[in-house]
C-alpha cells in the first residue's frame, strides 16, 4: 500500500517539475520535507488520505519557494554554446535564484555570501580552489551527470563542500548509446549514409557489408546500472554475453541477462565480437585499453567506449585501427573533447565519433536536471542525500 | 547451356526473369531468391512456365530487425549529424540544443507489418522498454502478443497517433503500395520518427518529403527508397533530418552467408522433387 501511495506522490512530485510518467526515488527526500499540517509527513507511517499526502508534497514543495528568499544556486550561464539550456533554467528558477559566473563575478562581494550551491552543467563551471575559497556559504555541487572525474573531490572535501551526482537519470540513455554505436559501427551505418547520399553513387554494391550483430558475443567491461542495462537490451538481439567487473554480479543477476562473468579481462578481450567500455574514469581505468589489449582483440572486432576517453589509449588505438589489429571503433568519448582537427582519428572510416551525447535527449537533460535538483535540495534542507560522491 | 540450366540464383534481384529468359531456358525447375521479398519478380508468369519459386525468409529476419533498430536508435540519437559535426574540419561551435536526440527507452513504437521480422523487432524493442503497439492483416495468437508486451491496433490511424517511432516492416504488395501518405503523415505526432525497412513504395515519398519539410513528422530514417538509389538530386537527399541508408537489410558476412544456404536447401528440394523448404506461390 505504502509503495502505491508512494508512486503516486511521486508522480505528483513529477508534475510539479512539469514532467509525467517517470519513476523518481530520488526524489522521496523532498517529499519528507516537514509541511504545515497538523500530521508531519512522514510516509512510512500510517495511512492518510490521499489527497492530504498529495497536498503535504505539493504544500513541502512549494514551502521551500514561499520561505523568504530563495537558495542561491552558481551556473555559468543560460543558453549559448556552453550554458544552461533555457527549458532547464527555468526550471532552476522554480526552486533557486540563479546566479550567472559573469553576474557573480561582476559582483563578487554581495554574491559570494549568497550562494549556497552551485549546478554543473556540461562539466561547467570549472571547480577549482580559487571559486571555492571566494564561497564561504557553499555547501554543495550539484554536477548533472554521473562521472565526476572532473571535479577534484578531495580538495572540495575539504572545504567541507558536498558533491552529488544524477545515477539514476543517466543510464537508460547512455545504454541506449551504446547500443546505438554498436548497431552504427556493425552495420557501417555512417559509412552507408555517406554513400546514399554522395552525388558520386550510381548503384549500391553488392558487396558490401558489415557484421553481424545477432547472435555475436559482446563483452562489456564495466558492469554497473549503465553496463547491466546494455546486457538487458543487447540479450534481445541474441547476443552472447560475456563481463568483467571488478566484483562478479549475484548469479540471479547474472542468469537474467545470460551474462558470463571473465574474472581475467584477457579472456573477456579474446572472445568478444563487440567490446564495450562502461567504467567510470578512476586512476585504476586509466588506459585500461592499451596496446596490449588491442591486439588480444580480434581483428573482426570492434571497440565501444561510452565511459570516459582517458580509459583508452588513444594513440595505440589509432595505430590498432590503421594497421587493422581490430575491424573499428565507436567513441562517444575522446581525450580531450572535442579532439584537435588534426587528429589522425578524425580521417579514418573505420571509426564513429560522436560528441558525448550519452545523455543528450530532451528527456534526460530534464531528469538529470531534476535529479541534481533534488539532491542540492536535500543537502540544502538537511535531508538525507540521495546520490551523494565522496572521495575515495 | 540453356539447357542445361536448371536452377537460377537470384543475387540482389538479378538476372533479370522476363518471359525472354524463361523461353530461353526450357529445363529451368526453380529460381530462388536472396532474400525475402519477391516484389522483383512476377510471380504468375514464373508459375506459368511450371518454374518453382523460393525465397529465404529465416536467414534474413535477425538481420532485418537488427537494421531496424539501428535505423531508429541512429536517427533518436540523430547519430550521423552529430558524427559529421564531430569530424568537421572546421570547429563548429554547436549548442547543446543542436543536437539534443529524443528517448528511445520508455518510448512508444508502431510497428506495421508483424510478421518474422516485425516481431524480432518487437523482441528488441522490449529489452529497451517500449511500448509496443502493432497493426497487422491480423492479430498475432494472446501469448505471442504477451512475450513482448505488444498491443494490436486494428485501426492503422490509432498507431499513428500514438507511436513515438513508426517502423514499416510490412512486403510490398498492391494492398500496401503507398500504405503511408499524406493523411497517415499527418496522423503521426509532430515529434515523431517514421523508419522503413520495407520497400520504398510503400510510402508516397512526395508526401513524405513534404511532411519532413514542413516539420509534420520529426525526422525519417530510410533503408530503402524508390527507386535505389534515389536520382543525385532529390530533396530527400538534403534534409538534415533524413538519414538513408543503401538497403543495409541484410548486408552481414553472416546473413549473405546463410541466405546462400537457404536457397541451396530450396533449388535442391526442387531438383529432387521434394518439397521447397520456404516456396513462394502466385497469390
Amino acid at each position: 500500500m505504502f509503495r502505491r501511495r508512494g508512486s503516486r506522490m511521486l508522480k505528483i512530485m513529477a508534475s510539479i517539475f512539469g514532467r509525467t510518467n517517470s519513476p523518481y526515488k530520488f526524489i522521496r527526500s523532498v517529499t519528507s520535507l516537514r509541511c504545515r499540517c497538523h500530521r508531519s509527513l512522514v510516509y512510512k507511517q500510517g495511512y492518510r488520505t490521499l489527497a492530504c499526502a498529495e497536498r503535504q508534497a505539493i504544500t513541502a514543495g512549494i514551502k521551500v519557494m514561499a520561505e523568504g528568499e530563495l537558495p542561491a544556486v552558481l551556473i555559468l550561464d543560460i543558453g549559448g554554446t556552453h550554458g544552461v539550456l533555457e527549458d532547464l533554467a527555468a526550471l532552476l528558477k522554480k526552486h533557486f535564484q540563479l546566479i550567472t559566473m559573469k553576474e557573480f563575478l561582476a559582483n563578487k562581494e554581495e554574491m559570494s555570501k549568497k550562494i549556497q550551491s552551485v549546478f554543473v552543467f556540461e562539466r561547467r563551471p570549472t571547480i577549482d580552489r580559487e571559486l571555492l575559497e571566494s564561497l564561504p556559504n557553499l555547501k554543495v555541487i550539484g554536477n548533472s551527470g554521473v562521472g565526476v572525474d572532473h571535479l577534484d573531490l578531495k580538495m572540495i572535501s575539504s572545504f567541507g563542500v558536498k558533491v552529488t551526482n544524477t545515477p539514476h537519470a543517466v543510464a537508460d540513455p547512455t545504454a541506449d548509446i551504446g547500443m546505438a554505436l554498436m548497431l552504427a559501427s556493425a552495420r557501417r551505418l555512417v559509412e552507408g549514409c555517406q554513400i546514399a547520399v554522395s552525388p558520386d553513387t550510381k548503384s549500391f554494391a553488392v558487396d558490401w557489408l558489415g557484421v553481424e550483430v545477432s547472435r555475436a558475443t559482446l563483452g562489456i567491461i564495466g558492469m554497473g546500472s549503465i553496463g547491466y542495462k546494455v546486457a538487458q537490451r543487447a540479450r534481445a538481439f541474441n547476443m552472447r554475453i560475456l563481463y568483467h567487473n571488478r566484483n562478479q554480479r549475484q548469479k540471479e543477476e547474472e542468469e537474467a541477462v545470460g551474462a558470463h562473468y571473465c574474472a581475467k579481462m584477457k579472456d573477456l578481450l579474446q572472445q568478444s565480437d563487440f567490446v564495450m567500455l562502461v567504467v567510470n574514469l578512476t586512476p585504476e581505468t586509466h588506459k585500461l585499453i592499451g596496446k596490449k589489449e588491442l591486439e588480444l582483440m580480434k581483428p573482426t572486432a570492434t571497440l565501444i567506449n561510452i565511459s570516459r576517453g582517458a580509459v583508452i589509449d588513444q594513440d595505440a588505438l589509432v595505430e590498432a585501427l590503421q594497421n587493422k589489429v581490430i575491424r573499428a571503433a565507436a567513441l562517444d568519448v575522446t581525450y580531450p573533447e572535442p579532439l584537435p582537427r588534426d587528429h589522425p582519428l578524425l580521417n579514418l572510416n573505420n571509426v564513429i565519433i560522436t560528441p558525448h551525447i550519452g545523455t543528450a535527449t530532451v528527456q534526460a537533460i530534464r531528469t538529470m536536471a531534476e535529479e541534481a535538483i533534488a539532491n542540492i535540495l536535500a543537502v540544502l534542507n538537511g535531508q538525507p542525500i540521495p546520490s551523494e560522491v565522496f572521495p575515495k | 547451356i540453356g539447357k542445361k540450366v536448371q536452377a537460377i540464383y537470384l543475387w540482389w534481384h538479378k538476372p533479370v526473369i522476363n518471359k525472354e529468359l524463361l523461353q530461353s531456358l526450357p529445363n529451368l525447375k526453380v529460381i530462388a531468391n536472396s532474400g525475402v521479398g519477391m516484389d522483383h519478380l512476377d510471380l504468375k508468369l514464373v508459375a506459368s512456365f511450371g518454374v518453382k519459386m523460393a525465397n529465404a525468409p529465416h536467414a534474413v529476419s535477425s538481420s532485418t530487425a537488427d537494421t531496424g533498430m539501428a535505423l531508429l536508435l541512429a536517427s533518436a540519437r540523430r547519430l550521423v549529424e552529430v558524427h559529421n559535426i564531430s569530424i568537421s574540419p572546421s570547429m563548429e561551435k554547436y549548442c547543446e540544443v543542436d543536437i539534443l536526440g529524443v528517448k528511445v527507452t520508455g518510448a512508444t513504437l508502431g510497428i506495421i507489418g508483424m510478421g518474422s521480422i516485425g516481431y524480432k523487432i518487437a523482441l528488441r524493442a522490449k529489452a529497451f522498454e517500449m511500448n509496443i503497439l502493432y497493426h497487422n492483416r491480423t492479430r498475432r495468437k494472446v501469448q505471442e502478443e504477451q512475450a513482448v508486451g505488444a498491443t494490436y491496433c486494428k485501426k492503422i490511424d490509432s498507431l499513428l497517433q500514438q507511436a513515438d517511432f513508426v517502423m514499416l516492416v510490412v512486403s510490398l504488395t498492391p494492398q500496401t503500395h503507398k500504405l503511408i501518405g499524406k493523411r497517415e503523415l499527418e496522423l503521426m505526432k509532430p515529434t515523431a520518427t517514421l523508419i522503413n525497412i520495407s520497400r520504398g513504395a510503400v510510402v508516397d515519398q512526395e508526401a513524405l518529403l513534404t511532411a519532413l519539410q514542413t516539420g509534420v513528422i520529426r525526422a525519417a530514417a530510410l533503408d530503402v527508397t524508390s527507386p535505389e538509389p534515389l536520382p543525385r538530386d532529390h530533396p530527400l537527399l538534403k534534409l538534415k533530418n533524413v538519414i538513408i541508408t543503401p538497403h543495409l537489410g541484410i548486408k552481414t558476412d553472416k546473413a549473405t552467408y546463410m541466405i546462400t544456404e537457404e536457397a541451396v536447401e530450396n533449388i535442391l528440394a526442387a531438383l529432387n522433387g521434394l518439397p521447397l523448404p520456404s516456396e513462394v506461390l502466385p497469390s
